[in-house]
């Protein structure tokens, strides 16, 4: 009789570790009876290329909550990446000394974006490790910081027209926001695609990403084994602003245009996506692979709602549910793996 | 049919059983609790031991089998339950408020209040330091209790069951097992007098020279069901390892005949030194040696600055002063993983605090510290290497695994420590410093982790071991270091480590103080 209960146990758990993909077809198959088009192949690439947007945020995200901490800053770091894309396509960068006016090409223009938004990043690594700020109140700071910088930055205007020369060699800025090559794939999503890719293998595949997991799970002991706890942090935050510098760029690049309210509470989402994703807030659980789910489940019921009609109150509802039923889920998990574990310790005795 | 305990007995627990999923903790075990008496409850990790006083505490409740107080049965619900009925635990593991100061912790949920709604705390201090004074540790009240050492904090565990007023049973799951040889003396005092009272105590531990001394009656216990009991005085420690293990098991007793000065030095530790803070010293002007293959032991009491110093050598502590030389080459300490690199492993004296990753499986627990020396294309991690390396330490220190990748708490307690020495072991250290290795874990284990010492000393691996438990130190040792209030106050070898003396060095501290600082 124990042993059919165990087995139910490991259903059970099967079933449980899978439960954002089996929400997220169940979604798709609602959505395909009760809205029209939507199981068509061009509304599930809209809805893939809204994903890509806080998708990317929510990798970067997922790495930080797994050391146990958390980023309010990515989506304003996008908003301040996207202004600094932008003003550098557009107005280009006046050094006043020398009386010039540098303009870069499109691909310098996004490599200079992107090593900012670490750098952001790394630096919310550096006020959290050396200076012993708590995660939250680290990045809420620095939440306000960015979005006041990216404000600063135009002062509050938006650059509406980043298409840039022929004659200054930075024209192809919209790259990032169109479809690849004549394809129906945005190249956002392949962006999400090679960084959820890149993201997986080093969390599972490299010592760096156990680390990563390690401290989640026993700082004192990760440090005590030799990792080095601060280093790693930094690492990470940094490539958390990585992330969301690479989001500033494609939404900026979607619109052909910059505005400082870009990704003004997309970190809420990101948080979100993480979490559906199986992402433990207490730290040490975590997979990207997960997160990316978790990120399809909530683009599935945006835009399914909106097709559906739901008004854009009662999606905040059922997102804010969605949200709250998963961790209540994701509990009841971690209650049955203590379960299993403290069996196997008795069989193994 | 009603029961009727005997007059004799407090409570009478009948016939229990607690089946977990997929196993038996307990299977139909009847117990007696003597009134006034210390019952001594004894078994390996797993026997059962607090699964039964978990059910007499209210904390768990029996699948089978019924509690008897006098003639009336009883059934807890909670540990509010059982307080009512004048049943008190102290846990295994600590179950403190760190962020609260001493009284508040030893007045939680029993605050005395004016008026009903304000805390009386001027009466919660002057209880707490009548009671810190009867426990002989006058720590104060306002003290956050995160701050004070384990030992102490066992003591404010004691202290929160003492106060209540109407305490009929203390139930202490291995109290001492983090506590100096003098903190036992004194709790042992404070058992007689409870005893005196008529309180009836159940003590559980690990410690059999401990159960011989302060016991009355002995219960013992092996996979979950009854052994034997017997009254103390008609027993001795054989018999109670015979009955536990069911066959004859006892300390190895290392003997060496290394002629040690024409050994070279691993290490030479000069003069090391940690200020404290508020003045004084934690490690005062210490200085040792230690040889190529050889176990020295470091006994103190706790606070003497033992886990400091290998906190000091595994560079947690920049601010330290001294000459540190490892095979002759001084070292500039910098951080534990350039120390970890130079070959220094440290095994940590709280195992789950400090030694796993909880979230972890056992194999990942196991390479966490080497894993970065397993690398293939630069930076992915050679899985293959890392299997086989795990693998080959968990056959060469037997650590009993179905399978490596479950979670590590599905270890038990010893296997769990063995997990912790392989994964210093990995590193491939030239010195391994072992911080109270058999806290906590079965006999059975002990003998085994101790065999492990053994094993790797005799391949040329030089250890220091700390010890609070003397039996261990002079069976484990080759020399014995004593430290006293941060001095060196004793340095043995060979016939010289006798557990008189050690104790005897191990108090030298408090009375040379600003004295003399060399012994």
């Amino acid at each position: 009789m124990a042993e059919k209960k165990s087995s139910n146990n490991a259903l059970m758990m099967t079933l449980l570790k899978g439960r954002t993909f089996i929400v997220l077809i169940v979604l798709l198959i609602f959505f395909s009876i009760t809205a029209n088009n939507f199981l068509t192949v061009g509304a599930l690439l809209t809805v893939a290329k809204h994903v890509a947007l806080y998708g990317i945020l929510a990798i970067g995200m997922t790495y930080v909550i797994i050391t146990g901490g958390i980023d309010l800053s990515v989506g304003s770091v996008a908003g301040l990446a996207g202004m600094i894309a932008g003003g550098l396509i557009q107005e280009g960068l006046t050094l006043k000394f020398a009386g010039v006016t540098l303009y870069f090409s499109v691909p310098l223009v996004v490599i200079i974006t992107m090593i900012l938004g670490a750098v952001v990043g790394a630096l919310n690594g550096v006020v959290i490790t050396k200076l012993n700020v708590a995660p939250f109140i680290a990045t809420l700071g620095s939440m306000y910081i960015c979005r006041g910088l990216a404000n600063i930055r135009s002062n509050g205007a938006t650059f509406s027209d980043l298409a840039g020369y022929e004659g200054l060699g930075n024209t192809g800025f919209e790259f990032f926001g169109r479809n690849f090559m004549g394809t129906m794939i945005p190249v956002g999503v392949i962006i999400l695609a090679i960084v959820a890719v890149i993201a997986g293998i080093i969390l599972k595949k490299t010592p760096f990403g156990w680390h990563v997991q390690a401290i989640g799970g026993n700082e004192k002991a990760s440090k005590l084994s030799g990792i080095k706890v601060d280093r790693v942090k930094i690492w990470v935050y940094a490539f958390s602003g990585l992330c969301s510098a690479i989001v500033g760029i494609i939404a900026t690049s979607q619109l052909v245009s910059a505005t400082p309210k870009t990704g003004e509470s997309w970190e809420m989402n990101a948080i979100a996506a993480s979490v559906l994703g199986g992402t433990s807030m207490a730290g040490g659980v975590g997979s990207i692979g997960g997160t990316i789910v978790g990120a399809f489940v909530i683009g599935v019921i945006n835009d399914g709602m909106t097709m559906c009609g739901v008004t854009e109150f009662w999606q905040k509802i059922i997102r804010g549910l969605v949200i709250i039923v998963a961790v209540v889920i994701d509990q009841f998990q971690r209650n049955l793996q203590a379960k299993m574990a403290l069996q196997a310790r008795n069989e193994n005795k | 049919m009603a029961y009727k305990c005997p007059e004799h007995v407090f409570l009478h627990a009948d016939h229990i059983s607690k089946i977990y999923p997929g196993t038996k903790a307990l299977d139909d075990v009847s117990f007696d609790l003597l009134k006034g008496k210390v019952n001594v409850l004894i078994g390996e990790n797993g026997a059962g031991k607090s699964t039964l006083m978990k059910m007499i505490a209210g904390i768990e409740r029996p699948s089978e089998g019924k509690l008897y107080i006098g003639d009336k049965e009883v059934s807890f619900k909670n540990t509010t339950d059982a307080r009512k009925n004048g049943i008190g635990i102290i846990h295994q593991e600590l179950s403190l408020f760190p962020n609260l100061n001493v009284y508040q912790n030893i007045f939680m949920a029993r605050e005395k209040t004016i008026g009903k709604i304000k805390l009386d705390n001027k009466t919660h201090i002057e209880a707490t330091k009548k009671i810190l004074k009867r426990l002989e540790h006058e720590i104060d009240p306002n003290t956050q209790v995160g701050e004070l050492r384990v030992g102490q904090q066992q003591m404010i565990e004691i202290a929160r069951n003492l106060v209540a007023d109407d305490l009929k049973v203390l139930i202490m799951d291995e109290p001492t097992s983090s506590l100096s040889q003098q903190e036992v003396q004194v709790l042992f005092k404070i058992m007689r007098e409870l005893t005196a009272q008529g309180i009836s105590i159940v003590y559980i531990s690990h410690r059999l020279e401990e159960i011989m001394q302060i016991g009355d009656h002995v219960t013992i216990l092996r996979d979950g069901r009854y052994v034997s009991d017997a009254d103390v005085k008609d027993i001795d420690v054989p018999w109670i390892v015979h009955e536990m293990t069911g066959g004859e098991k006892s300390y190895p007793k290392r003997a060496t005949n290394v002629d040690w000065s024409k050994v070279e030095n691993v290490l030479e530790v000069k003069n090391l030194c940690l200020p404290k803070a508020g003045g004084g010293y934690l490690v005062d002007h210490v200085s040792f040696e230690l040889k190529k293959g050889e176990i020295l032991g470091i006994y103190g009491l706790m606070g003497a600055g033992r886990s400091e110093i290998f906190e000091c050598l595994m560079g947690l502590h920049p601010e330290h002063t001294g000459d540190v030389y490892l095979e002759g080459e001084k070292l500039n300490i910098k951080s534990i993983s350039s120390q970890i690199d130079k070959g220094f492993a440290l095994i940590p004296e709280d195992r789950q605090a400090q030694g796993l990753v909880q979230t972890m499986d056992i194999e990942k627990n196991c390479s966490l510290s080497a894993m970065k020396n397993y690398k293939k294309a630069g930076i992915l991690l050679n899985s293959k290497v890392e299997g086989e390396k795990v693998d080959e330490q968990i056959k060469d220190i037997h650590i009993k695994v179905a399978d490596k990748k479950l979670p590590i708490l599905s270890l038990s307690g010893g296997n769990q420590q063995k997990v912790v020495i392989g994964k210093g072991i990995l590193t491939e250290p030239k010195i391994m410093l072992m911080d109270e290795p058999s806290r906590g874990i079965d006999i059975g284990a002990k003998t085994e982790v101790f065999d492990i010492i053994n094993q790797y000393a005799s391949r040329g691996l030089s250890i220091i071991v700390i010890s609070s438990e003397l039996q261990e130190i002079v069976a484990i040792a080759d020399r014995v270091m004593v430290l006293s209030n941060g001095l060196k106050t004793g340095e043995f070898r060979g016939d010289e480590i006798q557990e008189d003396t050690l104790v005897l060095a191990s108090y030298k501290g408090h009375h040379t103080q600003n004295k003399e600082k060399e012994n």
